[in-house]
């Protein structure tokens, strides 16, 4: 392996520990989330400085490598594609920080029939796997896997959040004394629906990336 | 292509048995820079000098096909006149160390015994020390010998030698490769000035200069014309594995 090849591999290897730093962060607020935990919320909360760390760790290496070694071609596109997925990645990161910041402040305690019920237990199950999906298309070059990553975004993530409000609602007029719950929930059922876009991002980045073609905006 | 100004049919090149370059096919659009990459003795130095008829000058070497400068087959065309059309600037500064930077940038016109009045003379030395991007440097000093200028300032002095014959095209073969980083940048914002005038076909090993100068990027690999595409194409996007390897580094 040359030294270049030799950085690239580091490079990789570091978005893909902060995929999983960031998927440890979604999982442990889901969990604090079914299981009211909030000082496994305030676990969550204090990892954002560990994935803002390795964010900035990252996009600093990448500039090493464009100064030094002015990649091109399949390399240029890699490094394109990391800067864009880090950004996607820290993202996600704020977005459990502030699933988890719900759940530190949420006055009373989650429902689990209610999360069932209004759908988002089944998307966060969906948001996790979507996320682990991305990561393994990444890491194992899978642009079939990644493409996959559209239509699950439209038909679980982007579904339950249009009907989410509905369901609120009802949910709302049912039981007024649980507003704040209700509200609480809708809230993250919003930021489910930014990981889903996020992960979209990542998929269009990965194909990029490995097929040289271009998705955005199509 | 509309604007072709070379086209390059099924042409071949030899050094005795020794098959160097391979049934190549290209056209060459006008007022372009042109870059020429490859790996060492893949043949794209022989192609370059197949262009104005010096390989022909080396012991058994001969070639076949067809090189069409503006629909004029090279070939049926007396190779002084070629090479008039055809410039060529090479690897190392190569005044003569005998002549005035005057009488290096007339050189050709002597050499080939064209007669032409001194007014005549001093417009076409200024206007190609103009276009070569040397005059306001050397336009005190027209008599002193060309070598005592820097190496950046010779290699422009052989381009204003070159482009003095009024060429159609200019080949450079790897021209600021002995050249320190500053005389290699004016050399290469020179190139943009020239190509208004002439087309440019460059061969380097330097592919960032490749990627910055050109405008389209011919890649060779054993004597085959592997790709050749636009540059931005080629390095963000080259569509042949071998040109990936190669402008990757990963090669072998």
């Amino acid at each position: 392996m040359t030294q270049f090849e030799t950085e690239i591999a580091a490079i990789k290897n570091e978005v893909i520990n902060m995929w999983r730093l960031v998927r440890s962060q979604l999982m442990k607020a889901y969990e604090a989330l079914i299981t009211n935990n909030k000082d496994l919320a305030h676990e969550v909360m204090a990892m954002e400085k560990r994935v803002n760390a390795l964010e900035l760790k990252i996009d600093r290496d990448c500039e090493n490598i464009f100064a030094l070694h002015c990649p091109v071609a399949i390399d240029l596109r890699f490094l394109l594609a990391v800067l864009k997925i880090n950004n996607n990645l820290e993202r996600i990161g704020d977005i459990a920080d502030g699933i988890a910041r719900y759940i530190a402040d949420m006055p009373e305690e989650f429902n689990a029939d209610t999360l069932k019920e209004i759908g988002l237990l089944k998307m966060y199950d969906e948001a996790i796997s979507i996320f682990a999906d991305s990561e393994t298309a990444f890491e194992f070059e899978n642009t079939l896997l990644a493409r996959t990553i559209f239509s699950r975004d439209e038909e679980v993530l982007d579904r339950i959040n249009r009907m989410a409000e509905g369901k609120i609602t009802d949910y709302i007029r049912n039981h007024p004394e649980k507003i704040h719950e209700a509200l609480y929930i809708f809230s993250i059922i919003h930021k489910l629906e930014r990981v889903g876009d996020q992960c979209k991002n990542i998929a269009e980045e990965i194909i990029f990336y490995f097929e040289a073609k271009v998705l955005k905006h199509q | 292509m509309e604007n072709t100004i070379l086209k390059v049919i099924d042409f071949d090149a030899y050094f005795g048995e020794n098959y160097v370059v391979k049934k190549v096919n290209i056209e060459i659009p006008k007022n372009n820079v042109i870059a020429v990459m490859g790996p060492s003795g893949c043949g794209k130095t022989t192609f370059l000098r197949c262009i104005n008829r010096m390989h022909e000058l080396v012991e058994g070497a001969s070639s076949s096909g067809k090189i069409l400068l503006n629909k004029d087959d090279i070939y049926d065309i007396h190779p002084i006149y070629v090479r008039q059309k055809i410039g060529m600037v090479f690897q190392r500064p190569n005044p003569f160390p005998n002549l005035s930077i005057y009488d290096n940038v007339i050189a050709g016109y002597k050499l080939n015994g064209i007669k032409i009045v001194k007014h005549e003379r001093d417009a076409i030395v200024e206007g190609s020390l103009q276009k070569a991007a040397l005059w306001n440097e050397v336009k005190d000093s027209l008599h002193k010998k060309g070598t005592f200028l820097s190496g950046g300032q010779q290699q422009r002095l052989c381009i204003a030698r070159a482009i003095a014959m009024e060429p159609e095209i200019l080949l450079l073969d790897e021209p600021t490769s002995a050249l320190d980083p500053i005389s290699t940048s004016s050399i290469e914002e020179l190139f943009q000035e020239l190509k208004k005038n002439y087309t440019l076909i460059l061969v380097t090993h330097n592919m960032h200069q490749a990627a910055r100068v050109s405008d389209r990027t011919a890649f060779f690999y054993l004597g085959e014309l592997i790709e050749f595409d636009d540059t931005k194409i080629m390095f963000t996007n080259p569509r042949d594995a071998r040109t990936q390897n190669y402008i990757t580094g990963r090669f072998s």
